[in-house]
């Protein structure tokens, strides 16, 4: 249980995969003008990523690791090459699914996240998290843990950044600077806070 | 048509670059770059996987319904990207190693699918590839810029050799150490967009919102 939390800690702050592992960019610099619209995109982000990295370990664990097939009478098929475009696929399939299961029963929460499914096929923080769950061998329980910590710890570094650029809206910004400059020097400088927590454990 | 081929290819440079003006494409830019290695190897995997989706996709426009085109253009892109990867490991290990996941994520890098979209299905397909060439350039001139600057004054080298002489080997060169950590390559990109920006002022965004400058007898 204890490794299970330092997991989730490491997950959020020093991991951060938006300000430590530059993932997810694009949305994160196009989509952080406001806060409301930054915490709907974060949320929606938290909610797939604690389903698709789970549901990926699975795929990965039974179906393409080296041997995963022994079940299926198979203990030399090695399928792990196929692996970018099965989570791929999966990513894609879930957040269809999602989309239209809210659409049908929970229609207030679609009218607020619904805009923003489309961009989280192609947000990299996803197949990132996906990715690196592979490359580090977690367990199920360890997946489920890292699906949540990555997605609260992006959400966190969205808002976080949509709240200080509603502030410097109104500052007086150098004119090649406007716009995206500034949000990367922001950007950086919110990443070197982050470096402030490396090195914790609990 | 060669006039058409070449600003295809030369537009996305600096006049339209994917990374400072579309801002697409940024995840990875940022991620491989504290090496020249790394950024190299980054660049030519990206070209070519834009300039063939571009390509494999603009040959196929008019038959994709509009409906799944997202899907199609999805498997197409790791079909390619898993090609690059096997590629990877096959003749280069440390390289695919070092890289980690981020060959795999050229997969969700947006240059590729935003290309697709915008470019490929509307357009036959030399046009595409070459507009694929073009963006992939265009990326590859910002990250080879960012992997100079992180490189040679993070650790005094370029590709592995030693340019500065470092002080800890009696040297006189002491490394910056911010600059192989993340925040440095936020720094720099948005250094080189003030300085592109400086240089081509139509590249420069309005701002929001405007400080007017009032004279003392307005203000009472």
């Amino acid at each position: 249980m204890d490794s299970l939390f330092n997991l989730f800690i490491s997950a959020v702050f020093v991991e951060n995969l938006a300000l430590s592992f530059f993932l997810g960019m694009c949305t994160f610099l196009a989509i952080s003008k406001q806060v409301s619209a930054a915490f709907g995109l974060g949320v929606a982000v938290v909610f797939i990523q604690t389903i698709t990295v789970p549901v990926n370990h699975l795929i990965y664990y039974y179906l393409l690791r080296d041997g995963a097939l022994a079940w299926a009478g198979m203990p030399s098929v090695n399928l792990s090459f196929l692996g970018l475009i099965c989570y791929i696929g999966v990513i894609a399939a879930i957040v269809q699914i999602l989309e239209m299961f809210l659409d049908k029963h929970v229609p207030a929460l679609y009218n607020a996240l619904g805009v923003y499914m489309p961009l989280i096929t192609v947000n990299c923080a996803i197949l990132g998290g996906t990715l690196f769950m592979v490359e580090r061998d977690y367990n199920f329980a360890e997946s489920v843990t890292y699906g949540i910590g990555t997605g609260v710890g992006w959400a966190l570094a969205i808002t976080t950044l949509a709240g200080i650029r509603e502030r410097l809206k109104y500052s007086d910004i150098p004119a090649g600077l406007q716009g995206l400059g500034i949000t990367f020097i922001t950007a950086g400088l919110m990443s070197l806070g982050f470096m402030a927590f490396s090195g914790i454990q609990l | 048509m060669a006039n058409d081929t070449k600003k295809i290819v030369t537009g996305p440079i600096i006049d339209n670059n994917p990374i400072i003006l579309q801002v697409l494409g940024i995840c990875s830019a940022l991620a491989v770059t504290t090496k020249m290695s790394t950024a190299v190897t980054m660049c030519i995997a990206l070209t070519l996987v834009t300039a063939f989706s571009n390509l494999l996709i603009s040959m196929i426009r008019n038959h994709i319904p509009s409906s799944i085109r997202i899907i199609v253009q999805l498997t197409i892109i790791s079909t390619l990207v898993i090609v690059v990867d096997q590629l990877l490991k096959a003749f280069a290990f440390g390289l695919s190693k070092e890289m980690s996941v981020f060959v795999g994520l050229i997969i969700t890098n947006c240059i590729v699918l935003g290309r697709a979209e915008a470019f490929a299905l509307k357009n036959p397909p030399l046009a595409s590839f070459w507009d694929g060439i073009g963006n992939g350039l265009g990326y590859s001139v910002i990250l080879l810029v960012v992997g100079v600057i992180r490189e040679l004054f993070g650790s005094g080298s370029l590709f592995g050799v030693q340019i500065l002489s470092l002080a800890k080997d009696g040297g006189w060169y002491v490394p910056n150490g911010m600059l192989l950590l993340p925040p440095s390559a936020f720094f720099i990109i948005g250094l080189v967009i003030w300085a592109v920006r400086s240089w081509k002022p139509s590249q420069v965004e309005k701002p929001e919102f405007k400080i007017q400058s009032a004279h003392r007898t307005e203000v009472s």
